[in-house]
Formats: C-alpha cells, sequence, structure tokens
C-alpha cells in the first residue's frame, strides 16, 4: 500500500513551467531525505516529461506528490496531457527516436531514471506518464 | 535572455560561470554571448564552470554540447568543469554522451588543459 502525504497540481502552458516543475520536484525529494543521485534523478526525469508535455502535446499538467510504503518516503509525478498521444511508443521507448530533431532521451532516460515508470497513451487522447522514486534503503 | 550569465576573460580564455537555475531561455542566451564573447575577444579557449548545475537535462546538454562545436567551428577549444557526481550519473544513465566535448574536474584543472600555467 502506497500513501499519498502530500499532493500538488501544477500547470505546464509555458517554457518557464519547466524551471518551476523541476524546483518543485526537487524540493520535494530533498524533503523526503532522497540522496542526492536520487534526487538528481528525478529532477531530471522530471524536466524531461515536463518538457514533453510543453514540446509534444502543446502543454498539460502535472501532479507531484509525497509517498510513502510505511517504511520509506518517495516521489511521484503524474504527467496528463491531451496531445496527439506517442505514435510509436515502443519506438519513443527504445531512445534515439525523436520526431522534433531532439536527443529522443527524454522519455527512455526518465525510464532507466526512476524507480517505476508507467505511460499510457492513445491516438488523438493523449498521453500520462507516471514516475516514481524512493528513498534509498 | 542575452546577459544573464556573466563572461570573464583570463588571458586568451573565457571563462563562463554559470550560478543560477538554467531556463531553456537563458540556456540559448549564454550559447549566443558565448559566441559573441569570442569574436569580439579573438579568445582561443573557453572554460565552462557547471559546478552550480543539480540538473542537467539533455536539453541544457546539448546547449552545452552545441556551444562546444560552435566553438570548435570558430578556433576555440573549449572544457566543462566541475560536473557534480550525481548530474554524471544521472547523464550517463540517461544513455548520454558528449563525445565532442573535453571535460575536466575542476577550474585549475580546466584552465591547465588549455595551457594556462596555475601555480600550485
Ligand atoms: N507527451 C507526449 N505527447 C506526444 N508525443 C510524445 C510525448 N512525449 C514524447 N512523445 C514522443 O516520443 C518521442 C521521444 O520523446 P523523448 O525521448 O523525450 O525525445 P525528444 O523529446 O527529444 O523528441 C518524441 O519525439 C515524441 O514523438
Ligand atoms: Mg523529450
Amino acid at each position: 500500500m502506497i500513501d499519498v502525504v502530500a499532493q500538488y497540481r501544477l500547470e505546464i502552458q509555458i517554457e518557464d513551467d519547466i524551471v518551476i516543475v523541476r524546483r518543485k520536484a526537487r524540493q520535494l525529494a530533498q524533503a523526503r531525505k532522497l540522496d542526492p543521485f536520487a534526487t538528481a534523478a528525478i529532477t531530471t526525469a522530471v524536466s524531461e516529461l515536463t518538457r514533453n508535455v510543453l514540446v509534444h502535446a502543446g502543454g498539460g499538467s502535472v501532479v507531484l506528490e509525497e509517498i510513502s510504503d510505511g517504511e520509506r518516503y518517495g516521489v511521484r509525478a503524474t504527467f496528463e496531457d491531451h496531445g496527439p498521444g506517442i505514435a510509436n511508443l515502443e519506438l519513443a521507448l527504445a531512445g534515439g527516436h525523436s520526431t522534433s530533431k531532439t536527443m529522443g532521451l527524454g522519455l527512455s532516460g526518465s525510464k532507466r531514471l526512476a524507480d517505476r515508470f508507467e505511460v499510457k497513451t492513445e491516438k488523438g487522447v493523449g498521453t500520462t506518464v507516471r514516475i516514481e522514486k524512493w528513498q534509498g534503503l | 535572455m542575452i546577459g544573464t550569465v556573466p563572461i570573464l576573460k583570463i588571458g586568451r580564455t573565457l571563462l563562463v560561470s554559470i550560478q543560477i537555475e538554467l531556463s531553456d531561455a537563458v540556456a540559448e542566451g549564454m550559447q549566443n554571448d558565448v559566441l559573441a564573447a569570442l569574436e569580439r575577444t579573438n579568445a582561443k579557449g573557453i572554460v565552462v564552470d557547471i559546478s552550480g548545475f543539480d540538473t542537467v537535462d539533455t536539453y541544457v546538454a546539448r546547449i552545452l554540447a552545441e556551444t562546444a562545436k560552435m566553438a570548435k567551428l570558430m578556433g576555440a577549444r573549449s572544457v566543462l568543469v566541475g560536473m557534480r557526481p550525481e548530474v554524471a550519473a544521472t547523464l550517463v544513465r540517461m544513455g548520454y554522451t558528449m563525445d565532442d566535448v573535453q571535460f575536466a574536474l575542476n577550474l585549475d584543472e580546466g584552465l591547465a588543459l588549455l595551457g594556462h600555467v596555475i601555480p600550485r
């Protein structure tokens, strides 16, 4: 069972929101005593996924949560947009494939950085990406 | 967002020290500023101190790598110095490589790499 200790919903509409969302994620990770490596991992993944919402879906929102399993704390980020959906999820997750001439490492990299990673996407409906990062044992 | 990142000149080297949270606009402004300063000063090397960065995502990494490549086309060598351990670990974990860029542990090492003699 995972308890949600605190929850924050942030809009992703303009470029400045990337910094705001990233900063909030870092603040939660530090408050919940994730180590510097885990903190950098979740902050970077959040930065990538926030930019994806903005660039590929034209905007959306994220819910940042402080979570606990009774023994440890963690940070969870759930991104939601109503953009075009990810046309080829397999390719997008393989890494190195971008539809906008950028690195194509944001989605695959976030998956590697997170302890848990889930993505749901539907053409013409939108995309939801959820990641978690936990304190070390 | 031009002019938000200070650029200093030491001999024939430009020193760029970024101590603020880098938004996308500031990152692009930094790139333009560095290239303009290069042209203006005829510098032969650039040291970019990123020890103030607690997060480097692929966007910022790309701007840094591109800046180094552009500087190279203009005849200057670039060294990125002071990357924090957790930032290095994160970039590697993501599969990001910066093959065209030189790195050094700190400012002293970076300047030495560009041929500055640093008294110990
Ligand atoms: N929220 C999203 N909505 C629609 N497409 C997306 C979304 N996020 C990622 N994608 C697609 O997945 C690809 C890979 O994403 P990513 O790995 O972050 O690389 P990049 O952003 O550099 O293109 C993108 O090029 C885009 O086609
Ligand atoms: Mg991306």
